[in-house]
């Protein structure tokens, strides 16, 4: 679904993405796990075109994503609170985004409604915008608008972040949701080894812009991993 | 402490992103603070021998007389664009530092703020010059000393009432409606205040009075400060109740409808965007300075086909300037989402649009200065409508300031907002209209004139999808460039 050619990002001088060959098969699980600084927020913006590459591209579904916008309509992301926009109340904001993506109001309530319980009361008819909700219901609201007109490729960065640990749960279930369906490509970052070796049927490790480690999640992936970032 | 204090502050003029622009934006700052110093310099040294030799009256009577004036409208400035700084003081509060002190820095920084120096500018060369010649030199100092406090009851004033909407407009309202009673002769407000500003000056006590008012204001402020200083009271946002808002009538104009609705919500929802409203009301009324002889120069022809493009173009210059800034803290949103340009570039040329009909319809208003008037205000709006909405589109693609929409203060003086391209663009917009206007004026005939604009805007008109296509490509070619100006947050 995702081929990543010799991707390279330099800032002054500094190379801070440098991967020379992934591959991400459609359907697949994809975790991304690194310290800060490693890359991983830099790897979601060049695959979102949000940045331009110094060298290399990105094809998504074999389309370059630098090149063409035709990757748009099946591709959904939230990576921070610049995907929101501070002034509609949470039901605005889907229906805005479901009417870009051809979804009409039915589609959007339907699921709003079954993802009720993920909001947990905070989020629908709090008559609030969404400037004015915390940074964890934020973050709902921007993690369930990615699902809106059921996207091919989504994109979390640090989902399970400033979340409850309730919400925490329920995110892995809708995750692990979206990883059975063979359709869904779904990428996301974390911090959090064990979070993302719940998730992920495949672990990519990046440190220092390069990725060190490239793993099916079996038994010991946790392990294995934790090994490796302990110091 | 105070050290450290002031050394912080230094450190946020110098990094703050305005002031981190290139060096020719910088010098251009510098000059502008240049000119308003010499500005005001030169009306204190001067205004004290213009009144006399002009007017033939003792210049501080006057200048007393009209002071109740000046005052105000120094504090409805304030309200406008003084910057009210309690929000950085956020991260002191749990470092070892006493409240107290921290309230009397963030009080004493706004004393030292330009709103207050710049009336220095005025008022030390004026009682210069009132010593020089020969005014007792113990009641000039206390006049000036008593005006100075007044103008500093201004700060603390502003400081208290800040971000109430209401205050504003009650004294505006005031304001204006004393000017009016008074240019009309049927009650002059001046006769009663000279009496207390010219008695700042003729006795010995009436100066304590600005003086005790403002160590009161102080005391207040600091009171109110100190008690409010935790993150749930004072050092709280304000937070709305909000309205879930559906504009359904506009969904049958598909993705454009979907853009135009977030627009709406975007101006109504946001202090910096309503703005933008506000200023095309007053520039609604700005056709009045021409052609009703309140100012000698506007009379000419030339400017009253300027004076007609304003009328209708307020809302014009003023939002569709910041397209697509208006946007920018949610850009990487706007980008990965599946948006044809066409559609968002149509959406905000019809908001425009829509706003400069509904303008000129407003100013029917003038058809009491003639028909003339009003047509000339018509061919303005044709003008606006078919050429300046697509030049205001295309120069705001080439803007790339953030904007804090949920601060008004921004508005005015935007540094950089100022560009080479913008500014270019701005020959067509006015220059234009009014070498068409002349040229139809004095080749023909006025009628031609106003025919030539019409006729040159319609022209503009044809050539929309070509501005939409450049548009486009601007939007297109800067992409990241835009991307990455927006992630920085003033």
């Amino acid at each position: 679904m995702i081929q990543i050619n010799n991707l390279v990002k330099v800032y002054n001088g500094v190379t801070v993405l440098n991967i020379g060959n992934l591959e991400i098969q459609k359907g697949e699980s994809f975790g991304l796990v690194g310290n800060n600084g490693a890359g991983k927020t830099t790897l979601f913006s060049l695959l979102l075109d949000l940045i331009e590459p110094t060298r290399g591209f990105v094809k998504s579904n074999g389309i370059k994503v630098n090149e063409s916008e035709a990757w748009k309509p099946f591709t959904a992301a939230f990576l921070d609170e610049s995907f929101l926009i501070g002034y509609l109340t949470p039901e605005e904001y889907f229906y805005f985004i479901g009417e870009l993506r051809g979804q009409n109001k039915a589609d959007i309530d339907t699921l709003l409604k079954k993802h009720e319980d993920f909001f947990n009361g905070e989020i629908l008819n709090k008559k609030k915008y969404l400037r004015d909700l915390s940074k964890g219901n934020q973050k709902k609201v921007g993690i369930i608008a990615t699902l809106i007109g059921n996207p091919e490729v989504i994109i979390l960065d640090e989902p399970f972040a400033n979340l409850d640990p309730t919400t925490q749960f329920r995110l892995k279930k809708i995750i692990k949701e979206l990883a059975d369906d063979k359709n869904v490509t779904i990428l996301v970052s974390s911090h959090d080894l064990a979070h993302t070796t719940e998730v992920s049927d495949r672990i990519v490790a990046m440190h220092k812009g390069e990725i060190v480690k490239d793993i099916r999640t079996s038994e010991e992936t946790l392990k294995e991993l934790e090994e490796f970032f302990a110091v | 402490m105070f050290k450290q204090f002031i050394r912080l502050e230094w450190k946020a003029f110098t990094r703050a992103s305005s002031f981190a622009t290139n060096v020719a934006i910088k010098v251009f700052m510098i000059l502008g603070a240049l000119y308003f110093g010499a500005a005001f310099l030169l009306l204190g040294v001067g205004s004290y021998y213009l009144i006399k030799e002009e007017l033939h009256q003792d210049p501080l009577v006057l200048v007393s007389k009209f002071a109740i004036y000046y005052m105000v409208a120094d504090l409805l400035i304030r309200f406008f664009i003084q910057k009210i700084p309690v929000i950085n003081i956020r991260p002191l509060l749990v470092l070892p530092i006493k409240r107290g002190k921290i309230v009397n820095f963030a009080l004493g920084k706004t004393a030292i703020s330009f709103f207050n120096i710049v009336h220095s500018f005025f008022f030390i060369p004026f009682s210069i010059v009132l010593l020089v010649e020969g005014y007792d030199p113990v009641n000039v100092i206390m006049w000036h000393v008593g005006m100075m406090a007044l103008i500093y009851c201004n700060n603390f004033i502003n400081i208290l009432v800040n971000d109430k909407d209401w205050v504003f407009w009650t004294v505006a309202i005031i304001l204006g409606g004393m000017g009016i009673i008074q240019y009309y002769s049927f009650f002059d407000i001046t006769i009663v205040t000279s009496m207390f500003y010219y008695g700042l000056y003729s006795t010995y006590y009436m100066f304590i009075i600005p003086v005790a008012v403002l160590a009161g204001l102080y005391y207040i402020c600091f009171k109110y400060f100190s008690d409010a200083l935790y993150l749930d009271t004072g050092l709280k946002g304000k937070h709305e109740i909000a309205q879930t808002q559906d504009y359904k009538w506009l969904n049958q104009f598909g993705v454009t409808g979907t853009f135009i609705k977030n627009d709406i919500k975007l101006i109504l929802r946001n202090k910096r965007s309503k703005q933008t409203l506000l200023i095309s009301v007053m520039f609604l009324f700005y056709g009045l300075l021409f052609g009703s002889g309140a100012i000698e120069v506007y009379d000419g022809p030339m400017w009253k086909i300027f004076g007609g493009i304003f009328v209708t173009g307020g809302f014009l210059f003023t939002f569709g300037q910041f397209v697509p800034s208006w946007d920018s803290s949610y850009y990487p949103l706007m980008m990965s989402q599946n948006i044809q340009y066409r559609e968002y570039i149509a959406a905000k040329w019809w908001l425009v649009v829509v706003v400069t009909v509904v303008s000129s319809l407003l100013a029917t208003f003038y058809l009491y200065f003639g028909v003339e008037m009003y047509l000339l205000i018509l061919a303005g709006a044709v003008y606006n409508i078919g050429v300046n909405s697509h030049l205001v589109l295309l120069g705001g693609a080439f803007i790339k300031t953030p904007i804090d929409l949920a601060s008004s203060k921004q508005a005015f003086g935007d540094k950089k907002a100022f560009n080479l391209k913008t500014f270019l663009l701005t020959i067509p917009k006015l220059l234009v209209p009014v070498l068409l206007y002349a040229a139809g004026y004095y080749l023909i005939s006025p009628q031609a004139g106003i025919a030539f604009v019409a006729a040159a805007g319609v022209l503009g008109f044809a050539f929309r999808n070509k501005v939409f296509k450049m548009i486009e490509k601007v939007y297109i070619t800067e992409k990241y460039e835009t991307l990455a100006a927006y992630k920085q947050k003033n």
